[in-house]
């Protein structure tokens, strides 16, 4: 009797067991990969870096953006997008971005609105694209392992490993994910990264006529972004995530969601 | 727009003031759906063990019929979210490559872990059932013969029905059962755990959330369960009236008996939610001026007069009332039911009716019509393919396993 | 038929060796740890050639000179030097033998991008010089009028 009961806990214990521990998951703790990890594996770390004062929200970058990137120019999602916010006199904040600012901010009008000029107290351009966090709260959630961090300190997605389940895209905070129209899998900014790696900027940063947009290594204490962002007063969006953010904001507003 | 351009999530969703281009309701009504019937399986196999653990003789007839039916249920947890991923074929990769820091990657194993426990409580069950009936049915023509090739294999060649093994079965099906209910609540209360680890939405997380989702889950299992042998037993009284008088419909007492459990685990779930708002309203974090005006304003009758009135007192109430009748428990379960549904809408849709910005809003809107696949799957059809295949199910498992013969 | 109470764990156990037999032929053979750790570096190591591999679309102005030398100095020359050539005429890939000729936008948006007048203070888009869209020449392609790569001309 008192065999059968312990064969069957075993059986229950070794069922979940097994199940549970696929051998990959002993390969962390192996001395060289811990070593790795904690010598952090490369010299460069991409930062973005933008300056809010600078964009005029012509909308250049979400173009060039969504052609070098293949993403279905009419679909309403996109990778970066331009917000306006419209402070008025009354406190009130009008934020929009029609098509993500893909084709420019050519109305006064704020969704709806149409506010008077002389009602308006400030009112600027936000350019958003992915934070490529230090902690993305995007990965840890990927059942999968098909999205990840590279030693660069990019998060990819593996196309052809995505299930295509959501979870990254409900767990950012920053709204950058999204599935794409056609590849079905998520999808998001990946800074270019055919781009960086070959040594040239990314394609908004490219595009952006007045330079409200940068890159850089910040791992490079020379790197101008580098330094603009160790000696300038520069903030990050909703850092109370704790995903450690590194796209950089020159002139942030408290207003700025 | 073209076909090429179908942005998932567009189709259902309508924005409101500020939305982030890219947020959509992603997770719609088949992630509704997902945690309302795990919570079935869960509740369906906790009130089957209550009698083979507890040895609750009360619901003795219970008791076999909620273990088949949850069997029935597991195919059915697994549905909606094959339906709702956007690669289907790719379903088994949370298997091969599971990412542990991920709340959904040890869904599948957990899954076949509970999966096994129930199958093989089952064939404990049934055991001496399958040797019997490939005893019976010798040589009794084809039909019977395939039945009878069925069985066969189902017995696994254990033909031994000797008390002393059929003992065993007996502590088998136990000790199953034993481990079988923190299995069960883990599977449910790791779905709560999905939503309320996210920690971008203010409407998910709390570390309430997984004693939350088992304590409906119970609650909708619970209610399920008494509910579908109701319907069965009054059914089977209908159609043999006057034959013979051993079927004497669903009995009262049996209902009353039940329901007590249920009212148990309503409570806590109501407490617990009630507690989960008040304490949301009281701490008043930056999200709570959007939560609010969802939850008093634009959810107002989603939460407070379904969710909580039609589904949570009124039932509560019905149930209470002294002299309970049989019809007065189908309208009060079915109402049970209906609430706990409400409460999986209002937390999925609910928890992505606000912006990530806090400055808008979105909308739901169900596709009912479906003009390709996706709004099938993700609309109407799909809900009601998930909801109407358990009872198929049951149906066809049940001529195998008869599990409704009152002992 | 002492213990034919261990027949469903025969069963378990052949299922999850089914499932590393799948496994072992399904996962990709540079899945792994790659990263800094497993939270955040759990992956097929390929996936990052596959983004690699991607086509640059945009090259840039820096080229175009060689066959467009008179648009290129028009353009240095005016106060538009700072636009990139392909933000009006799109990525030019390999240009030109694919594609042999790149799109010309005589939009009024094009132009409206920068111009239409927003009196926004705190931001440089108040600082562009500035029309009403509705007052300025409605309906004609400023193209007519103004030179688009050096509108001083
Ligand atoms: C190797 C020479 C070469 C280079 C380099 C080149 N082009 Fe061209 N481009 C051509 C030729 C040839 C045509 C075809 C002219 C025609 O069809 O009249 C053309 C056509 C165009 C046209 C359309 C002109 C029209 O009249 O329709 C545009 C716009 C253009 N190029 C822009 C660019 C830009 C921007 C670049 C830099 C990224 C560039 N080209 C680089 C050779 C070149
Ligand atoms: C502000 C937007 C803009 C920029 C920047 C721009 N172009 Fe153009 N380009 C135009 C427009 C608009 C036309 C059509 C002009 C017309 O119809 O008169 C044009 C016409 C042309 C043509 C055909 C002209 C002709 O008359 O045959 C060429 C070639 C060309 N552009 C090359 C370039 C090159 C090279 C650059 C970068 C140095 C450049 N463009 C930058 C807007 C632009
Ligand atoms: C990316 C933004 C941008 C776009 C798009 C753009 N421009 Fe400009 N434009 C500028 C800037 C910057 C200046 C220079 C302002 C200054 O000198 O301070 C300017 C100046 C001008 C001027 C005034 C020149 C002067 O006399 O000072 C005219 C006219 C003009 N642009 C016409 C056009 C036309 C026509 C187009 C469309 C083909 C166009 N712009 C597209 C940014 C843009
Ligand atoms: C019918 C010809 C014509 C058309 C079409 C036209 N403009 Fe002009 N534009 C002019 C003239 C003439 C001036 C200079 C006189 C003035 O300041 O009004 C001018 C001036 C400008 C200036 C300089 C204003 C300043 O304050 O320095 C800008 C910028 C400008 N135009 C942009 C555009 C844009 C953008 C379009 C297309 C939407 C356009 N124009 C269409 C004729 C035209």
């Amino acid at each position: 009797m008192s065999c059968s009961r312990r064969d069957l806990l075993k059986k229950a214990m070794c069922g979940a067991v097994a199940a549970s521990l696929p051998l990959t998951m002993f390969r962390f703790l192996s001395p060289a990969q811990a070593q790795a990890a904690v010598a952090g594996s490369g010299k460069v770390r991409w930062g973005f870096l933008v300056d809010t004062r600078k964009c005029v929200g012509c909308g250049f970058c979400v173009k060039a953006c969504k052609m070098e990137n293949e993403v279905p120019y009419d679909a309403p999602v996109t990778r970066t997008w331009v917000e306006r916010y419209v402070v008025t006199r009354d406190g009130k904040t009008h934020i929009d971005s029609p098509l993500g600012g893909r084709d420019g901010f050519v109305s006064q009008k704020v969704g709806e609105e149409t506010i008077p000029p002389e009602e308006i107290t400030k009112a600027f351009f936000v350019p958003k694209l992915c934070n490529q966090c230090d902690n993305p709260a995007c990965v840890q959630v990927c059942p999968v392992g098909a999205t990840f961090q590279t030693n660069d300190g990019v998060v990819l997605i593996d196309r052809t490993w995505c299930i295509g389940c959501g979870y990254c895209i409900m767990a950012c905070p920053y709204g950058v994910r999204f599935f794409h129209p056609i590849y079905k899998v998520a999808e998001k900014c990946t800074f270019c990264y055919h781009r960086i790696s070959k040594g040239m900027v990314t394609a908004c940063v490219q595009a952006c006529p007045f330079g409200a947009r940068r890159i850089g290594n910040l791992k490079d204490p020379n790197d101008p972004v580098t330094r603009a962002i160790m000696t300038e007063r520069v903030a990050v969006l909703k850092d109370e995530y704790g995903t450690k953010p590194q796209v950089f904001y020159i002139g942030l507003d408290s207003n700025v969601r | 727009m073209t076909h090429e351009l179908f942005v998932h999530g567009a189709e259902w969703t309508v924005k409101e003031f500020f939305v982030y281009p890219n947020e959509f309701i992603y997770w719609s009504i088949q992630i509704v759906l997902y945690p309302y019937m795990t919570g079935l399986v869960a509740g369906a196999f906790v009130l089957s063990s209550l009698y083979h653990v507890f040895g609750q003789q009360d619901i003795k007839d219970m008791a076999r019929f909620s273990l088949v039916f949850s069997l029935a249920l597991l195919p059915v947890a697994t549905m909606p979210l094959l339906m709702h991923l956007q690669q289907p074929l790719r379903a088994g990769n949370p298997l091969f490559t599971p990412h542990f820091t991920s709340a959904i990657a040890a869904f599948g194993i957990v899954f076949s872990t509970y999966a096994l426990i129930v199958m093989s409580e089952i064939w404990f069950v049934y055991r001496k059932y399958f040797v019997e009936q490939i005893e019976a049915l010798k040589g009794k023509g084809a039909v019977a013969g395939a039945k009878r090739a069925l069985y066969r294999v189902l017995a696994m060649g254990a033909l031994d029905v000797s008390d002393e093994a059929v003992a065993k079965d007996k502590k088998a099906v136990k000790i199953l059962a034993g481990i079988g209910i923190p299995v069960a609540c883990f599977l449910h209360g790791y779905a709560g755990f999905i939503f309320g680890s996210v920690k971008a939405n203010a409407l998910w997380m709390s570390p309430l959330m997984p004693v939350i989702f088992i304590m409906s889950a119970v609650v909708s299992g619970i209610a399920l369960c008494m509910l579908t042998y109701i319907v069965i037993m009054e059914w089977s009284k209908l159609r043999h009236k006057g034959e013979a008088a051993e079927i004497g419909g669903a009995e009262i007492d049996l209902i009353t008996k039940t329901s007590r459990y249920l009212l148990g685990f309503l409570i806590a779930a109501i407490t617990l939610e009630i507690l989960d708002l008040i304490f949301r309203g009281y701490t008043a974090m930056k999200s709570w001026d959007i939560l609010r005006s969802v939850m008093y304003g634009k959810d107002f009758v989603n939460i407070f007069v379904l969710q909580y009135g039609c589904g949570n007192l009124v039932p509560f109430i019905l149930l209470l009332m002294p002299r309970l009748t049989i019809r007065r428990a189908v309208v009060a379960l079915v109402l049970v039911l209906f609430g706990v549904f409400m409460m999986r809408w209002n937390v999925v849709i609910g928890g992505q009716a606000f912006s990530l910005s806090f400055a808008g809003y979105m909308h739901y809107h169900l596709p009912v019509i479906p003009h390709n696949v996706e709004t099938f799957k993700e609309g109407l059809g799909g809900a009601l393919l998930v909801g109407i295949t358990p009872f198929v199910l049951f149906w066809g498992i049940n001529k195998v396993l008869p599990s409704l013969k009152t002992s | 038929m002492k213990n034919h109470v261990l027949r469903p764990l025969w069963v378990a156990i052949a299922f999850v060796a089914l499932i590393f037999l799948v496994r072992h032929f399904m996962v990709p053979k540079d899945f792994g740890i790659h990263g800094r750790n497993f939270t955040y570096g759990f992956y097929r190591l390929g996936a990052i050639d596959d983004w690699k591999a991607i086509p640059v679309k945009y090259r840039g102005m820096a080229g175009c000179g060689e066959c467009h030398e008179d648009k290129v100095a028009e353009h240095q020359k005016g106060p538009h030097h700072i636009i990139q050539c392909e933000n009006c005429h799109g990525p030019a890939l390999a240009h030109p033998d694919k594609p042999e000729t790149l799109p010309i936008d005589r939009d009024r948006g094009l132009c409206l991008r920068c111009h239409a007048g927003l009196p926004y203070p705190t931001s440089q888009r108040a600082n562009l010089p500035a029309i009403d869209p509705d007052k300025h020449n409605p309906g004609a392609p400023c193209v007519e009028c103004h030179n688009p790569h050096n509108p001083e001309m």
